[in-house]
């Protein structure tokens, strides 16, 4: 019987877990359920994986309410595969958050601020699981009203402004997405993605559904942040709290990626999407200057949680080069890159949450000789960082040849040659962290100063897992490719 | 504000109504224009003006907040768990049938508890959404 369920239990169980975590308020007990809650998403999130692998696909259907006319949950690998990825770093992350948000958020909110972290899963895992397209927007709300919480509780006071202007931008983005799923409906008169992809074929070559797919394009760029409307991105990043920067860096962007190739695939139809639009040009042109700009600017950073914001722009523009190859394996190669660098990201950040705990700075300048001082921490950040340049026996390598072998398929070289720049350009931005961290004159001689372990255990194990998904490859790019699949079979 | 008899007097009769009329709009949503949105924002209204006309000291001694965050809480709980109950008992989450014997009874229950959270959630998010702008200043 729990098994017919999990579909509703993988958005419900962290849904009734934020109302009670309102409740507790206590620091701890708040921590402790988040911690589980996560915990338990991820079990269901495996078990629905492990249903997809044996039946395809599960459909759900709330209040007895049939398909098209009720709201339906509709699973695929894609889905399934995305929501993978946000519920394990939703685990990982909140282990690390108990010290993390201990020293940076004060007592009295840290009820309210696990109560937004639960919401904003609840948003995230409900953005993914839906099949139906308004329900998606209400999800959607969910994440992004809870994020900018999580956003505005930084210690830093610029957190509020890079929060409002985060809550402008997502909602101009929030706003577009309604009128372009307000547009879809007004043509084809349901809201379920499958029927309204049945219904958009016949009317696919109307002006109607030409602005409603301009207007999710760009309400979906700005969530996705994709160059040039990714200006909310660095300030979010670099002023919210250490574990919130991980956690969204690893999920939030790629629920929106995740949301615009459902779009894309499922509901428009790739002949549509890529053929009769010119989205594949615009992607690969605006996809190209992301990853140079972003690298470029990333490079004169002085506080590293900003550098690694620009560093996911450019990471974005590899996702989208992977999609306007239009073929199976850049597709592959985008799926792939988003489970592989929420992994480097995720990993990244944690790091950088550990050095804020013990320095309460994350620049450049006060990284001296810290490789002496925080080995451990460090190491997180070495691995991190080879896996962002794209090492072999990295996670990273893995997406890049990927991304590298779908583009020669195509014959588009340039695109190659902007991938190797990319990751030329990451080499330098790395690197700088590197030397001043090994090579740097430390400032005072302090011994000893390691972060505490229910810090560094979450993010060795992204560490690990950058390694382990660098040299084993069935579990992530079998199923992207399983999931690239069922995206270019047209139906969800 | 708070020195003038009229609006003081005005203010303790009409409260009362406007509860009550809150409470008409929630429970009369099955049968006419209504539910828990409304109900919860008029419900609101009657604390507000308590807030406006006494003064949001007196307000929050009225409703603590501590009490407030409960509130919001429990209309949340009360939603998702009816939905709980009705997959504890056997159907798809949110399937009110299962809730009672025949379809319909169960329909009714399901629909009144959930409209009912949503009532409860709403008044008390409005509530503290006004005593976070009105304490601005508040020490």
């Amino acid at each position: 019987m729990i098994s017919a369920q999990l579909p509703a239990l993988q958005v419900v169980v962290p849904l009734l877990a934020a109302p009670l975590c309102l409740v507790l308020h206590r620091p701890f007990a708040a921590w402790l359920l988040t911690f589980v809650v996560s915990g338990i998403s991820l079990l269901v999130s495996v078990a629905l994986l492990g249903q997809i692998l044996e039946q395809g696909v599960i459909d759900y259907t709330f209040g007895g309410w049939a398909a098209p006319f009720g709201i339906a949950y509709h699973i695929d690998f894609a889905n399934a595969y995305v929501l993978l990825i946000v519920t394990a770093i939703s685990t990982v992350v909140s282990i690390f958050a108990k010290r993390s948000v201990a020293s940076e958020i004060e007592a009295h909110s840290q009820g309210l601020f696990y109560t937004a972290w639960l919401l904003c899963l609840t948003g995230l895992l409900g953005i993914t699981i839906t099949g139906d397209a308004f329900n998606l927007f209400v999800f959607l709300e969910i994440s992004s009203l809870s994020s900018y919480v999580l956003i505005a509780m930084g210690n830093d006071r610029k957190a509020l402004t890079a929060a409002y202007q985060y809550l402008i931008m997502g909602t101009i983005g929030a706003t577009f997405i309604l009128i372009g799923i307000g547009l879809l409906y007004m043509l084809t008169g349901t809201l379920n993605m499958l029927d309204m992809a049945q219904r958009l074929v016949a009317v696919a070559d109307s002006r109607t559904a030409r602005t409603g797919f301009a207007f999710l394009t760009v309400g979906l760029g700005l969530k996705i942040a994709l160059f040039p409307l990714h200006l909310w991105l660095p300030n979010a990043y670099a002023y919210a709290p250490s574990a919130v920067s991980a956690f969204l860096a690893a999920t939030a962007t790629k629920v929106a990626v995740y949301v615009l190739l459902r779009f894309m695939f499922s509901v428009f139809g790739i002949d549509f999407a890529l053929g009769a639009m010119p989205l594949s040009t615009m992607l690969v042109v605006l996809g190209s200057v992301a990853v140079l700009s972003a690298s470029t600017v990333a490079i004169f950073q002085h506080n590293l949680k900003r550098m690694l914001a620009y560093s996911s722009i450019a990471q974005i523009g590899y996702l989208v080069l992977g999609v306007s190859l239009a073929t199976p394996a850049g597709l592959t190669a985008t799926l792939l890159h988003l489970f592989n660098h929420a992994l480097m990201k995720g990993a990244l950040f944690l790091a950088l949450g550990c050095i804020a705990w013990r320095l309460g700075s994350v620049r450049l300048g006060d990284l001296g000789g810290l490789g002496y001082r925080m080995p451990w921490t460090m190491g997180v950040f070495v691995i991190g960082g080879l896996s962002l340049i794209g090492l072999p026996l990295t996670a990273g390598f893995i997406s890049k040849w990927y991304l590298v072998l779908a583009a020669v398929e195509r014959g588009w070289w340039p695109v190659v040659l902007i991938i190797i720049a990319g990751s030329l350009l990451a080499v330098i931005y790395v690197w700088r962290v590197i030397e001043t961290a090994y090579l740097g004159k430390t400032k005072e001689a302090v011994s000893g100063t390691e972060a505490p372990l229910s810090m560094l255990v979450p993010a060795w194990l992204l560490a690990i897992a950058n390694l382990y998904f660098g040299m084993h490859t069935e579990l992530s790019a079998g199923i992207a490719s399983q999931a690239a699949m069922v995206l270019f079979g047209g139906q969800p | 504000m708070r020195d003038n008899p009229v609006l003081r007097i005005v203010a303790k009769i009409i409260i009362p109504v406007i509860l009550l009329f809150a409470l008409y709009v929630q429970f009369h949503g099955d049968f006419g224009p209504g539910g828990g949105f409304q109900a919860g924002v008029i419900f609101a209204a009657g604390f507000i003006l308590y807030g406006l006309v006494f003064g949001t000291e007196a307000l929050r001694n009225a409703i603590p907040p501590g009490l407030l965050r409960f509130v919001i809480a429990l209309g949340l709980v009360l939603y998702a768990g009816v939905g709980a109950t009705t997959m504890l008992l056997g159907s798809d989450y949110l399937a009110y049938g299962a809730l009672a014997h025949d379809l319909i009874g169960g329909q009714h229950l399901g629909i009144f508890l959930v409209e009912l959270g949503v009532g409860i959630t709403v008044s008390a998010v409005i509530v503290t959404i006004f005593l976070a702008f009105a304490g601005r200043n508040d020490p």
